[in-house]
């Protein structure tokens, strides 16, 4: 005779994550299987090991990590879930590289909400699978309450480079253009809207997608000479024009006329004393180009869905001071600036 | 953006470039003071100094409040966020202005004093009413524009017999402190106009500044925050000058009324009085120049409710922030200007504050002054 356990169900409609889910006993595993398990399902997860094996190619392969602490959770047009692997998915990218293999580890607070938990690992499922970057090994930890403000995610990627490309934020040269994939500050604003000491009514959804097919697009058009690209993500499109420029030792002139901005997005950055260009974007990316190169990969980027709106928005300058400028629509010239200070934390 | 690309419309601009460049007298100057922090920005952020002829200068007046704080009134405010009872709510500006000995009000929270950054007073309130065991204080800065929504939160506070709220109260008073760089012109202050307050003349209208004219002898122009107000401004300010002409006019009817909003005004006199004297970064002690809680809120006043003394506290003497605010000198006339003082690293509130004159010059137009890679 075999004496099945009773095993309770998970409580995924009203339950709470409590210390048990991170002890190591059953409990924990209960919640890894029937949470992540069922929501991001994979040969490799099933195993049920330690690590995740695969076969490496030949090539040069990328890396980065990157934590997700994004307040509230849920915003229009995403979640920490589905954002968490948009934003390593497009770092991975971002060298020009196809993403291949995911990592996540989630920090859970005490008392946290089991149908939160398990929404959010659905929709980190769902980001993967449309993606096609599966997340292969994973680990869950529980913190006590007030020791971390819901959950915490952060996640791991790797990618293979396509042969003969090399990019990097040092390789912009005096008279590159610049061009950006489409309009900015949608990120930051819909995330802005949903704060609970600000709440605004507006129509704006997170742009949060992952940009390897609009790269792998860019990379067939442009090829050796594209030389860099970047997400204006924390910080927007002014800190990383001046990440670059200082990488690079260039200027930038850009022109405020060129830079696609949503007229409410432009809205609510004006009633809050913001400007779009310090505002978060995890769905847009920079490229700088040889300048002959500029229209075909500008042709390309507009006919994939995610560069629709893509435009050249300036070059790169000689300039020793390393200055990001801006022609004003209104004629004027102005600096282009890191942000000082905690204009928005916790965006992404 | 409708109702604001109309007044940064560029090709306007360029249209009163032209007129202004042709009604300026070429044999003498134009010196105008900006009160308003707001106008400075703009100023710097529009590039509109570009658009001007060399003879038509722009000075930038103290009209931050952020920046016109002086230090004594921050190291109190620490002072008092270090009261273990006490959660401080504070506008996001004053995070970061530097107060004695290194210390500011960011360094304070990361050291945990309970300091939280606040969008409205609002938010500080519904903080109070969820936390009753906190002492929730709210530190009020500011001009005319932001003295209504204080005494807003306090009738509030009132209305819902809040025993945990207070404010620690620094409102200024834009008159006075014309009136105080005024009496001051010749210490190295020459103005021909002033270019005055939008927000704050939304609130208090347009006869407060009768004695800029009639006592002062200097025309004024109400003008709105965008750039083509400003331009506009300009272009009336010159008119004036050029026909002899020493009035009150005002470029921003599409917000200020004459008599200003009546019922702010009196919402703020029943809560508010005049303090006999305060002290401003720049000028020093002004008289009747701020407000504070009249007797029967007394209650609501965290500076008698907790007893808040108010250090006497020096600048760093290589500090130019005071004659910056005077007008007497530009941002780049301080030797600490973009090397030792930088947003990052502020040494005086002008660089603090977005509205500050050394942060506008600094994060829109230092190509003007900068020669090497920082």
């Amino acid at each position: 005779m075999t004496i099945k356990a009773y095993r309770r169900k998970l409580d995924t409609e009203n339950g709470r994550v409590d210390l048990s889910h991170g002890a190591g006993g059953r409990a924990m595993a209960q919640l890894i299987a029937d949470v992540f398990h069922d929501a991001l399902d994979n040969d490799w997860l099933r195993q049920g090991n330690d690590q995740s094996l695969f076969d490496v190619v030949k090539g040069r392969m990328a890396m980065t990590t990157d934590a997700f602490v994004v307040s509230p959770l849920f915003f229009p047009g995403g979640d920490i879930g589905s954002l968490a692997v948009h934003g390593t998915v497009n770092d991975i990218a971002m060298s020009g590289a196809k993403p291949l293999y995911l990592s996540t580890s989630f920090i859970i607070e005490e008392g946290f909400p089991l149908s939160d938990l398990a929404r959010i690992a659905q929709s980190m499922g769902a980001a993967s699978r449309a993606a096609g970057v599966p997340v292969i090994t994973g680990d869950t930890k529980v913190v006590e309450r007030g020791k971390a403000d819901g959950v915490f995610i952060t996640t791991a990627g790797v990618g293979i480079v396509p042969e003969g490309l090399d990019l990097s934020g040092d390789k912009a040269r005096p008279g590159d253009a610049l061009l950006l994939s489409g309009s900015i500050g949608d990120h930051g604003v819909a995330v802005m809207s949903k704060r609970e000491n600000l709440e605004f009514d507006c129509e704006i959804v997170s742009d949060s997608a992952p940009l390897h097919g609009l790269v792998a697009e860019m990379v067939a058009a442009a090829g050796a000479s594209l030389r860099l690209m970047r997400g204006p993500t924390r910080g927007g499109l002014a800190a990383t024009l001046n990440e670059i420029a200082q990488q690079s030792r260039v200027g930038f002139r850009i022109a405020e006329s060129a830079l696609p901005v949503k007229p409410e997005v432009a809205a609510a950055c004006e009633l809050l004393g913001l400007d779009p260009l310090n505002v978060a974007n995890e769905g847009k990316l920079i490229a700088v180009v040889a300048p002959e190169a500029a229209p075909a990969l500008l042709e390309a980027m507009r006919a994939h869905p995610l560069g629709r709106d893509a435009a050249i928005i300036g070059a790169a300058v000689e300039d020793e001071r390393r200055f990001v400028q801006m022609t004003s629509s209104f004629g004027g010239a102005r600096i282009v600036d890191w942000l000082a200070g905690e204009q928005l934390p916790r965006i992404c | 953006m409708k109702y604001v690309d109309e007044y940064r419309d560029g090709e306007l601009a360029r249209g009163m470039a032209r007129t202004l460049a042709t009604i300026a007298h070429s044999d003498r100057d134009y010196r105008f003071m900006e009160f308003c922090g707001g106008h400075t920005h703009a100023i710097s952020r529009y590039g509109l100094e570009d658009l001007l002829p060399p003879n038509v200068r722009m000075i930038h007046g103290p009209g931050c409040p952020v920046c016109v704080l002086p230090i004594g009134r921050i190291d109190a405010a620490i002072a008092l966020a270090r009261n273990p009872k006490v959660t401080l709510c504070t506008y996001a500006d004053l995070m970061r202005v530097p107060a004695s000995g290194g210390m500011s009000l960011i360094k304070a929270k990361a050291a945990g004093a309970d300091i939280r950054m606040v969008y409205s007073t609002l938010d500080a309130i519904r903080i109070a009413e969820a936390e009753p065991a906190r002492e929730v204080a709210f530190f009020a800065i500011g001009f005319e524009t932001t003295t209504p929504p204080t005494a807003l939160a306090i009738r509030l506070a009132a209305q819902k017999k809040l025993s945990n709220f207070s404010v620690f109260c620094n409102h200024v008073l834009t008159p006075a402190a014309m009136r105080a760089i005024l009496a001051g012109e010749g210490e190295g202050v020459e103005i021909d106009g002033f270019v005055g307050p939008s927000h704050v003349s939304a609130v208090i209208g347009v006869h407060p500044y009768r004695f800029v004219a009639e006592q002062f002898g200097k025309p004024i122009v109400i003008s709105g925050f965008e750039p083509l107000d400003v331009m506009q401004s300009i272009v009336m300010l010159v008119r004036q000058l050029n026909e002899g002409r020493c009035e009150v006019e005002n470029q921003y009817g599409r917000a200020v009324a004459p008599d200003g909003n009546l019922k702010a005004q009196a919402e703020v006199a029943d809560i508010f009085e005049l303090r006999e004297s305060f002290e401003w970064r720049g000028l020093g002690e002004v008289p009747s120049s701020a407000l504070h809680l009249r007797d029967a809120y007394a209650a609501y006043d965290a500076e008698r409710r907790f007893g808040v003394e108010t250090p006497s506290a020096k600048d760093n003497p290589a500090c130019e922030c005071g004659a910056i605010l005077r007008g007497a000198k530009r941002p780049h006339d301080c030797k600490l200007f973009g090397t030792v003082c930088t947003p990052e690293t502020p040494m005086g509130s002008c660089m603090v504050s977005s509205e500050g004159a050394c942060a506008a010059q600094w994060t829109y137009r230092r190509f003007e002054t900068q020669r090497i890679a920082s």
